[in-house]
């Protein structure tokens, strides 16, 4: 790998002016960034070693919600009694990603930002618009079982990894950033972009900006909340599709009727993917597997699948309707 | 002489290298670091055919630490290699991505890597074809396939047979490329001292190897040396030399410094060897009962365009059952790929999966049990070769396993059984492998304290083979294993076949046993004295062997799987695997078990997991890494279960064993498809078992 600087700043405020460098880079647990380097994929010429400045914590505020440090390992995320009992759904994906390793040494912002692990971005050998901008996408025609189905563009069919970020989005968390401009929020999925044109900007993150914290918003249903992720294999495998999905059902004489509900996917888009036409077409109807099947329909609408990756289509809307199903058996 | 109350072999005893390995003192190949020892960074091709124009070393070179960099056109030349693969660095042709093209030498292995990265290498690119299909023009018969079988065979009419069959089942297969990914990649430390060259490898075989860099560089095998103490897994990988081999002895040679090579991950998935992918047609033609009239087997599969390997798949059918009309057959084609070669049980495994899944359609084509039906189609006698059986137990093996599993009362209905949102199934297969030896040689020597030193080239690649042969020479010594010391992982030890075709035991033990003989004959000769200087004995196993009694010696077994499919997803889970194997007299329990239950979990993955996935446009295999490249994780095999059942067959070797590495994988996709199909209706004829396969058809 191309050789590096590296520095350990006290505060958040020098982390910043030690990444205004042009070649610099944030190191959290470095899984995925190591990886990265050693492939060719990253070539920082300085890393800047943000796991003592950017909280470590987590802490109930003032308001209710919760706030998670930016280098909470995710091992100690998924294990906190808050996050169990309030966000199981965030728990879960915690827990269904990666191995007990890599959830030990990975942090909450690494997590956010890690790569696609698209098979052509990951091998520098071979064109691809993310890495290589205007270079060209050869999984377009090439092997993209694992790629998107939503939200891509002609220059990009890559997903993001994150299982964590999936939950996160369901629950609408906050960004926290510290940037040369001073701090701003991001609200989930706002953070990460869709590829269109510049596949290689992952996120809506300015250069030099450094996530602090992740808020998790007070939101009562989440109680009762779940993560369920489709996989090759039983463990340490990146999700084929997942869903994050949390419901609040009134059981009235007329049967059970969705009174809210949250539910974001994984493992189809650039983005971690909030499904809003979904949301939309359960709140106020009835809780049925026909009614959840609808609204599965209503948001997958706008799939666009590629040949290798057109079952990902009724995976995601069996997915939704039996997790969905799942929490209402569960509410009764 | 000591004597032992109880027989070393048959006992539980913990390997011998055990506390060495987990205490880090067993050394392993890139371990050993020579003074002055340089770093070895391998560049490969980026393009799937045509040829090297240039190498700009210039940027590389003025790198901290770069000493040199190696190219066909200043490497050191090479005698006329019989294996393509080896010619390395010798001309400008590229025969597929990956392909070794030039190699950095550094003081450091960071400084090779990193300017192996920069280093500029100029192709000619010609168009490229790495798609095997069964309609292939350019498909061949090859002269023989692996092992020196016969391509082709035929008894019987087989065409009219199938024609007048009132049951057939004719269906088609396919088994991807898959990668050995041994836990240990691939290593060499090459140095050349006084015209000599000493290679530390990890390697299935010391004496294979050094006869094949002495041919590579003109020397005579004396000035070779190979030394593999301990290898971290191989599966076949490492049982003939591969291009890294010879690319360390070559640069050492170059720079006139030793050179350390590491094989990345990513480099195995090119140039170490993988399991070709196959397409197989099985057409089966039955009576009503299920008794085979005929069998046809037709397989086609790739090889590189440099060189020639042919996978024996259809091998093992020609003596699994008793059907009179049968025709088996092999086509190849070779394609821009990288080289196929050994991957555990070459031939059995991907053969096996078709063989076993028509049983299990001809089956439910018929309405016989599956277990039945394989007994009714049990032979009296080899049906390839006609001779007698040395010990054929896959009745046993059925029936044993059937009890175990819970088998008796099994619903045959697919698709019935569902425990909530999971459909629930279980499913059969048999296996095979045959009990080859191959000659080799051993020496023992008693010291004047009562101790034995016991010296052969064999290898232990995991297997327990140390520890195996500790106790083959105790009892033939007639002491106790703790007297007995094993040298072995050397070339310049007594000559020693390969750890492959699961014969390493069979094959040393037989030497080892009568080196032990010899020694104990000529203590009897000086009294049960030892003179100060110790006594030694040789033997070799060549003439032996060479004159067995001819007979068909094979292994067998018969897998039994419970599978849970999510009716929403697709996703299968292995609930249960059991497998219980006839393989003669046990020597080690305790490493047998993890020899069936290895080969077992290897058979997991392969029918659910495991396919390395062609990349047609840039030609190499695209998933090069373990992330993407899925093996079966410990969540994915929550209860494997292997036993064995008594086996006394006195026409093996002096042990009376049958090798036992390879056969825990040959049956175990087959049984977890027809576990699939008992489970949810969908007979998966592609493995993996992929969520996709499954999905559009369940209930």
């Amino acid at each position: 790998m191309r050789p590096f600087t590296y520095v350990r700043p006290g505060d958040a405020a020098e982390a910043v002016a030690a990444a205004a460098a042009p070649d610099a880079a944030y190191l959290g647990g470095g899984t995925n960034l190591v990886d990265l380097m050693r492939l060719g994929v990253a070539t920082p010429g300085t890393l800047v070693d943000v796991t003592r400045v950017a909280g470590d914590e987590i802490e109930e505020l003032p308001g209710g919600e919760v706030r998670v440090g930016a280098a909470v390992r995710n091992a100690d995320l998924a294990g906190h009694p808050l996050i169990r009992r309030r966000y199981p759904m965030l728990a879960q994906a915690v827990v269904a990603g990666a191995s007990g390793q890599i959830r030990n040494m990975a942090t909450v912002a690494g997590n956010l930002l890690q790569r696609t692990r698209c098979p052509y971005f990951q091998d520098v050998t071979k064109p691809c618009n993310k890495r290589n901008p205007g270079s060209g996408c050869p999984a377009r025609d090439g092997e993209h079982r694992d790629l998107a189905v939503l939200g891509h563009s002609a220059a990009c069919v890559a997903t993001h990894p994150s299982d964590m970020a999936v939950a996160m989005a369901a629950l609408g968390a906050v960004v926290h950033v510290a940037g040369a401009d001073g701090p701003r929020a991001l609200p989930l999925p706002g953070l990460h972009r869709l590829p269109g044109d510049h596949p290689e900007r992952d996120t809506l993150l300015r250069p030099g900006d450094l996530i602090t914290a992740v808020d998790l918003p007070v939101l009562p249903m989440a109680a009762r909340s779940r993560y369920r992720k489709v996989r090759d294999r039983a463990s340490f495998a990146f999700a084929v599709v997942s869903v994050a999905a949390a419901l609040e059902v009134d059981h009235g004489s007329g049967g059970p009727v969705v009174r809210d509900c949250r539910l974001a996917l994984g493992g189809v888009a650039h983005t971690p993917w909030r499904a809003e036409a979904a949301e939309t077409a359960l709140r106020g109807g009835p809780a049925t597997e026909e009614a959840f099947a609808r609204a599965a329909g209503a948001e997958l609408a706008a799939a666009r699948p590629l040949p290798g990756n057109a079952f990902k289509v009724p995976l995601a809307r069996n997915l939704i309707v039996r997790t969905l199903a799942g929490l209402v058996e569960g509410s009764s | 002489m000591t004597t032992t109350a109880a027989p070393a072999v048959g006992s539980a005893l913990p390997r011998v290298d055990g506390l060495d390995k987990v205490t880090g003192r067993a050394r392993y190949a890139f371990e050993h670091t020579p003074r002055d020892a340089l770093y070895a960074a391998p560049v490969q091709a980026t393009i799937a055919r045509g040829e090297v124009d240039r190498v700009d070393a210039t940027e590389a070179l003025r790198r901290p630490g770069v000493v040199a960099v190696v190219w066909h056109a200043n490497a050191p030349r090479l005698a006329p290699a019989d294996d393509a693969e080896l010619a390395v660095l010798q001309s400008p042709r590229v025969a597929y991505r990956g392909q070794y093209v030039a190699v950095v030498l550094a003081e450091t292995p960071h400084e090779a890597r990193e300017a192996a990265r920069l280093l500029h290498v100029e192709y000619t690119a010609e168009p490229h074809d790495v798609e095997l299909r069964a309609d292939h023009p350019k498909m061949y018969r090859p002269a023989q396939v692996n092992a020196g079988y016969a391509t082709d065979e035929e008894h019987g009419d087989p065409d009219a047979a199938l024609a007048a069959a009132p049951v057939v089942v004719d269906a088609t297969y396919t088994t991807p490329a898959e990668h050995n990914n041994p836990m240990e990649p691939h290593a060499t430390v090459a140095e050349w001292h006084s015209g000599g060259l000493v290679l530390h490898d990890s390697t299935q075989g010391a004496s294979a190897l050094r006869r094949t860099l002495a041919a590579l560089f003109g020397m005579p095998p004396e000035q070779v040396r190979v030394i593999a103490r301990h290898v971290g897994g191989g599966f076949g990988s490492k049982g003939r030399a591969h291009p890294h081999v010879v690319l360390a002895a070559l640069a050492a040679k170059q720079v006139g410094r030793p050179v350390k090579l590491a094989v990345t991950r990513q480099q195995m998935f090119a140039v170490t060897g993988y399991r070709t992918p196959t397409v197989q047609r099985v057409r089966l033609g039955a009576e009503p009962d299920g008794r085979l009239a005929a069998i046809v087997h037709e397989a086609f599969e790739q090889s590189s365009t440099i060189a020639e390997f042919a996978e024996q798949t259809t091998v093992p059918t020609r003596m699994m059952y008793a059907a009179p009309h049968r025709r088996t057959c092999h086509r190849l084609v070779r394609l821009d790929v990288p080289t196929p070669s050994w991957m555990r049980a070459p031939g059995e495994t991907p053969g096996m999966f078709a063989l076993e899944s028509a049983m299990d359609e001809l089956a439910a084509a018929c309405g016989v049990d599956p277990v039945e039906l394989r007994v009714r189609n049990e032979p009296a006698t080899d049906p390839a070769t006609g001779l007698p059986f040395s010990s054929r137990n896959l009745v046993a093996c059925l029936r044993e396993g059937a009890r175990r599993f819970g088998w008796a009362g099994r619903d045959p209905r697919p698709g019935v059984r569902r425990e909530g949102r999971l459909l629930v199934g279980t499913g059969v297969a048999a296996s095979t492998y045959p009990a080859y030896r191959a000659p080799s040689a051993a020496s023992v020597t008693a010291g004047p304290d009562g101790d034995f030193v016991v010296r052969i080239a064999a290898t232990d690649i995991g297997t327990g083979a140390r520890t195996a042969l500790t106790q083959i020479a105790a009892d033939a010594l007639g002491t106790a294993p703790g007297r007995v010391r094993l040298e072995i992982g050397d070339s310049d030890l007594p000559r020693a076949t390969v750890a492959g075709g699961s014969m390493g035991t069979a094959s040393w033990g037989t030497a080892v046993v009568r080196a032990c003989h010899a020694l104990v004959a000529e203590l009897d000769r000086h009294a049960g004295r030892v003179p100060a200087g110790g006594l030694t004995a040789e033997a070799d196993t060549g003439e032996e062997i060479r004159g067995q009694e001819k007979l068909a010696r094979h292994a067998f077994g018969a897998q039994f799987a419970e599978v849970a499919v999510d009716a929403d997803t697709g996703e299968t889970r292995v609930r249960r695997l059991l497998g219980v194997f006839a393989a003669g007299r046990i020597i080690n329990p305790v490493t047998a078990r993890s020899q069936f239950l290895g080969g077992m979990t290897m058979g997991l993955s392969m029918a659910l997991l495991e396919e390395s996935v062609m990349d047609r446009e840039f030609g190499d295999y695209l998933n090069h890494d373990l992330a993407q490249y899925h093996l079966a994780a410990h969540a994915d095999v929550p209860d494997v279960q292997a036993c064995w059942v008594a086996e006394d067959d006195p026409h093996l070797n002096p042990m009376g064993s049958k090798g036992i590495g390879e056969i825990g994988i040959v049956g175990t996709a087959a049984a977890i498809a027809n576990a699939v199909h008992h489970a949810t209706g969908v007979r998966v004829r592609d493995l993996p078992i992929r969520l996709e396969r499954l999905l559009e058809h369940l209930p």
